[in-house]
């Protein structure tokens, strides 16, 4: 065949010489633009890694294991922000993700079919409104609230258990860290329904059908059929929303309170790496202190990342299932 | 029979419960939304003057005041944002979906992509604090520093994953046959990605694109140490600058009846605008969908 082609111009030749360095550079655009994708999370954990170094160094493992947190004297030990990063987002999983669960049987299971497209996109809508807008609200609306009705009742009924007790007395001041969990709770609530939902639906209908056909009532569809086939998305789902807890500045900053005794109670102002940093970077300072700061966000990204590494893993499992 | 009646009623009210559970769960998911919503617009509205537009944030003590400035520095910052994420994040999906759909750093990108869509914001403001901010400041000798520049930077970093993905998405969406035809005719890859393909996908990765603004919109803490702050009109992008959000979280920890106003009125602003970009995104995308 090729002895059969014809001689091509030397037009033709000088335009498919020019595609083809044209598809090289292209290719190399492209390339480099993905290469930049990588280098931000390389660049985001080297850099603060690099601004923490100061930190690091001086302080060692103290730095994780003291609780003061003295700016004056330069003394600065993150255990306190640590335990108030992992309590408050704990407290975010306990709550969002039972009622993530519930939303999303309702969505997939309960609901009128008129009625899943609205609530679907009302919840979509939940999860596009900013973080300081959950922040303002819980420190102007939420927090009062908390202090005038919850905390005096959490306080006389929670609190008399003895052993547990200890995390539910305080004054009712209507801020920390219970009240900042359930804020995030609610923040992060549309991110985990969202997922749940989706991969509700992507359970076979014919599972669905067959367990209905043998009797199944829509609970035991849904506990015994739809769970055990998304299990390792819906934790994937719940461990996202956990990414989003742990990292989350705004919504918590306002509601915690910025205070740096540590105390086991949940009604005690506390607050965690995010919220210090955004309270005290632009007020520090000494090279210490700002090194602090920056080596405390290098620990946050470190934390997420596996979070949310974890969170990928088990979510790309079901597609594999489904043969994506 | 009797055991089978008893065993029939535990389900029917066990499958009961359940349902009312999750139709309650739907009800207060829904109703924290119509707080949440309801007190911003009462507060906001009530906080909304033609002054907001007009002056500019007051100083500490000083009765009325408006956003202008930071209206102006959010704006800015974030059509700069876009206009430097937005084109990565195209390349980069384009990249995924026609160069890299199975290769084994494909999926690398894909995945690494997929965990800065969630990373803590927080942290990419330290990220461009410490690699622009401070390098800035040391080479300009201390004239230049906090900038609209270093708060576009941090925020373009919250578009490219945002962007890549949804662009990976829709291109992987094309029909493999329009590819092929194409290829087949001898044009060049490149033009049947950017000219045929993309041109295909176009509503998709526009509606990215609104998606990442409307993202953007109300990121505070990555703006804190990189836009800085300002309490006064500046337009120059290589100066600290007012931003709405970081306006927000200055004035609503503040103990001025004045600036908390303003603060309910900017989250109003804010809320309204994102709402209508997401809801807006939706329909473009829709439309676009079914023709």
């Amino acid at each position: 065949m090729t002895d059969q082609t014809l001689p091509l111009s030397a037009v033709q030749e000088q335009r498919i010489r020019r595609d083809t360095r044209a598809d090289v550079w292209f290719r190399r655009l492209l390339f480099s633009a993905a290469l930049l994708v990588l280098l931000v999370l390389v660049g985001a954990a080297a850099s603060t890694l690099w601004g923490g170094r100061h930190a690091f160094m001086t302080f060692g493992l103290d730095f994780i294991t003291s609780a003061e947190w003295d700016v004056g004297a330069e003394k600065f030990g993150a255990l306190v922000p640590i335990y108030g990063t992992l309590m408050t987002s704990f407290i975010a999983l306990l709550l969002a993700v039972p009622t993530a669960f519930g939303i999303a049987l309702f969505l997939s299971e309960i609901a009128p079919p008129w009625l899943r497209g609205p609530v679907a996109t009302a919840v979509e809508l939940l999860a596009g409104i900013p973080s300081i807008i959950y922040g303002m609200w819980g420190l102007f609306v939420f927090g009062p609230f908390m202090a005038a009705y919850i905390s005096p009742f959490i306080n006389d009924y929670l609190g008399a258990i003895p052993v547990i007790g200890v995390l539910f007395q305080g004054p009712p001041l209507g801020i920390g860290m219970l009240t900042a969990g359930i804020v995030l709770a609610i923040m992060i609530l549309p991110f985990i329904t969202s997922v749940m939902y989706e991969v509700f639906r992507s359970v076979p209908a014919q599972l669905k059908e067959s367990a209905y056909a043998l009797g199944s009532t829509t609970w035991e569809v849904c506990w015994d059929i739809v769970l055990p086939y998304t299990r390792s998305a819906v934790v994937g789902g719940a461990f996202l929303g956990l990414g989003r807890a742990l990292g989350e500045t705004m919504a918590v900053t306002f509601v915690l309170g910025n205070a740096h005794q540590f105390s086991l109670s949940l009604m005690m102002p506390s607050s965690s790496i995010a919220s210090v940093i955004a309270n005290e970077f632009n007020e520090a300072y000494t090279d210490l202190h700002r090194s602090s700061l920056i080596a405390l966000g290098f620990l946050l990204f470190v934390v997420t990342f596996f979070v949310l590494l974890a969170a990928r893993l088990m979510l790309s499992q079901l597609s594999r299932k489904a043969g994506n | 029979m009797h055991i089978d009646a008893y065993l029939y009623r535990k389900r029917r009210i066990k499958n009961g419960l359940a349902l009312i559970f999750g139709s309650a769960a739907a009800v207060l998911g829904l109703g924290f939304l119509a707080w949440i919503l309801g007190t911003t617009l009462i507060k906001g509205v009530s906080a909304l003057s033609p002054a907001l537009f007009v002056e500019m944030t007051p100083p500490p003590g000083a009765a009325d005041g408006g956003l202008a400035n930071a209206l102006f520095g959010s704006v800015l910052i974030t059509l700069l944002a876009t206009a430097i994420g937005a084109p990565i994040g195209i390349l980069a999906g384009l990249w995924l979906a026609e160069y890299a759909r199975h290769s084994k750093l494909g999926l690398v990108v894909r995945f690494v992509n997929d965990i800065l869509l969630s990373a803590p914001s927080i942290v990419i403001g330290l990220f461009i604090y410490t690699a622009v901010v401070v390098t800035l400041n040391q080479y300009s000798g201390g004239s230049l520093g906090f900038s609209g520049f270093a708060g576009s930077l941090a925020l373009a970093m919250l578009v490219v994953p945002v962007v890549t993905r949804t662009t990976d998405e829709m291109m992987q969406l094309q029909p493999p046959a329009m590819r092929e035809a194409a290829l087949a005719l001898g044009i060049p890859q490149w033009k049947v990605t950017l000219q045929i393909l993309l041109r295909a996908a176009r509503a998709g990765v526009v509606t990215g694109v609104l998606l990442s603004i409307a993202r953007i919109t109300g990121e505070t803490a990555p703006l804190l140490f990189t836009a800085f702050g300002n309490q006064y009109w500046n337009a120059d992008v290589l100066k600290p600058m007012a931003t709405v959000p970081v306006t927000i979280f200055q004035f609503a920890m503040s103990p001025f009846e004045n600036w908390q106003h303003l603060a309910w009125a900017g989250a109003l602003l804010l809320t309204l605008f994102v709402l209508l970009l997401n809801l807006s995104s939706r329909f473009f995308f829709r439309n676009r969908d079914s023709k």
